[in-house]
């Protein structure tokens, strides 16, 4: 119950937060724009739509997770409202969970609201929806989830700013985690030859949650690959809110 | 622990690590301190005394480097001690977009209190505090009164044994304080605990009653404010008239204040010997004293006194 208490009021606070209508909006204007590029590409309008929708929610979303998620835990300190909430009976944890899990439905409401506009788009050009569009939404969420415990982790301990750069390299590290490992293998320098495996392993696989290309060309895509991609992103968002909690219990908050 | 002792402190010492060398600085040095059940206990120093740092480790914000502390019989940071406590930072500050009635009830869902029990007392409280008519307005458009107040409310959630008040007065004005000091008073008469910390001296005195004077991290006197309050040596208000100024300066011997004010000059004399070389002296000038009274110190003399004794201690340590 407190953690569900704290999670609400992290949710209250993004959806009142004027940011977080402004992404929405945007979001909603690239969605319509969408469609009027749809119109100018004669034939391929569908394949348009479906490929600028589902961009732009991975994108707003991703902007959200990065400009909410990274101040997240660093402005609660920094305007000391934590001070009335740590002083209650509560474990720290509650406070790392409830935040993350807060600002989680935040981001949910967001992709469902752009979804629901993505779907209208696709419905009134006269396409079919499909199951893939939905997983792919799906898989785009839990990679926000992903990118978000990045924000949650760097905030616990860094600036606002250098936590959403640190994101930002994360996000950007961990779409490239198969090429790195790839190139650390071929490479003949022992060290980077040994580091790129944990490189890979610490780092997120980013690319597990993309299947975008495959969605919008009608490519097939394994039921065991979504089910083991969202497990994979259910368990490292675990991991990264047990390390923020472990940093955050520790923290002096002065 | 003796009985009754809602607050043990043993050798709680707190090093910040400062700047890019990592230099050691002292917040607490070794502090030992108890506070007794159901009394108002004044936690007094000036600024940079550690005094908020010492309240951020009591509620669990800051962990000391050594010592300990117990509150209520049992170790800081324990969840059951949590539920029993209630904390007012200083100059609290609060989720800006919710209004009163929903950051209350915020508070009392940590408390884990369900939806029938938040609205009863989240209306309670902030009746208690008078601000049922802002219960609907958000909190970015109260005033620093009305924060202080809601501070108070919020600390008040769980109905606590023990209080702590981080400089509860501050920033108020004549009326602000002394609705805070009623309710200092009040929540004593329920049978709290309440714990301290102020710079304003006027007010700890009307309150308090027992203080510790922190001074660099160390507590230089705690004591019933009479205890404190009771001079060496005795001290008289006078008001001697028709001295001039040779004599006043052989009075200044005498006494630990003198101010003149036309052809009266206002005294404070130290000691009964004092009193009387001054009282020869004045009629021996053929002068007289127009008034005459013997008085105690004001917390504020004891403090600045404590003060320049740590100052002069730490000159004649250099």
């Amino acid at each position: 119950m407190r953690t569900w208490a704290l999670c609400l009021n992290t949710f209250r606070e993004t959806v009142r937060d004027k940011v977080f209508i402004i992404l929405v909006v945007f979001a909603l204007i690239m969605i319509i724009a969408s469609r009027i590029l749809g119109f100018l590409s004669v034939g391929q309008e569908i394949k348009i739509v479906k490929d600028l929708g589902l961009a732009s929610i991975s994108g707003f979303s991703l902007l959200v997770a990065i400009f909410v998620g990274t101040t997240l835990v660093h402005k609660e300190v920094d305007k000391r409202t934590v001070y009335t909430i740590v002083s209650k009976p509560i474990r720290r944890y509650h406070f790392i969970v409830g935040k993350y899990a807060g600002l989680l439905l935040t981001i949910l409401l967001n992709v469902a609201v752009m979804s629901i506009c993505f779907y209208l788009s696709i419905k009134l050009m006269g396409g079919a929806w499909s199951l893939d569009l939905g997983m792919a939404i799906l898989l785009i969420y839990v990679e926000v989830m992903v990118v978000t415990g990045l924000a949650l982790l760097f905030s616990t301990f860094a600036s606002p700013t250098l936590s959403a750069i640190f994101t930002f390299l994360g996000y950007v590290l961990g779409h490239l985690s198969d090429d790195l490992r790839f190139f650390g293998e071929q490479s003949k320098n022992v060290i980077v030859n040994f580091l790129s495996v944990p490189i890979y392993y610490i780092l997120p696989n980013l690319e597990r949650f993309n299947v975008k290309n495959q969605v919008v060309h009608n490519i097939p895509v394994p039921a065991k690959f979504y089910a083991f991609s969202i497990i994979y992103g259910v368990i490292y968002c675990a991991l990264l809110v047990v390390v923020s909690s472990f940093i955050f219990e520790r923290k002096n908050l002065k | 622990m003796a009985v009754g002792d809602v607050i043990e402190i043993e050798k709680l010492t707190k090093v910040y690590r400062s700047g890019v060398r990592r230099r050691s600085v002292y917040a607490l040095r070794g502090l030992d301190l108890t506070v007794e059940e159901n009394e108002v206990f004044g936690f007094l120093g000036p600024n940079g005394a550690g005094k908020t740092t010492t309240l951020k480790i009591l509620v669990g914000l800051l962990f000391p480097t050594s010592g300990k502390a117990r509150i209520l019989g049992k170790p800081l940071n324990h969840i059951a001690t949590k539920a029993l406590i209630g904390f007012l930072p200083e100059n609290p500050y609060f989720y800006e977009y919710l209004t009163g009635a929903e950051l209350l009830d915020f508070y009392c869902r940590l408390f884990g209190m369900p939806k029938s029990q938040r609205k009863t007392r989240t209306e309670e409280l902030l009746r208690r505090v008078g601000l049922i008519e802002a219960a609907d307005l958000q909190v970015r458009k109260y005033s620093h009164g009305m924060r202080q107040r809601l501070g108070i409310a919020q600390a008040l959630v769980n109905d606590p044994k023990l209080l702590f008040l981080d400089e509860p007065m501050t920033g108020l004005d004549p009326v602000g304080r002394r609705q805070i000091r009623d309710m200092i008073g009040e929540l004593r008469a329920e049978g709290k605990t309440i714990f301290f910390s102020s710079h304003i001296l006027s007010d700890a005195e009307l309150v308090c009653d027992r203080v510790g004077i922190l001074i660099d991290g160390k507590l230089r006197n705690i004591g019933r404010l009479d205890e404190i309050l009771q001079p060496q040596k005795a001290l008289y208000d006078a008001v001697a008239v028709n001295v001039d100024g040779q004599v006043a300066k052989r009075l200044s011997k005498f006494c630990r204040q003198m101010v003149r004010r036309a052809n009266r000059l206002y005294l404070l004399i130290v000691d009964d010997d004092g009193l009387k070389e001054a009282q020869r002296l004045v009629v021996g000038a053929g002068g007289y004293f127009e008034s005459l009274a013997r008085t105690r110190m004001t917390l504020e003399d004891r403090f600045i006194e404590f003060i320049g004794a740590s100052a002069n201690g730490r000159r004649g340590r250099k």
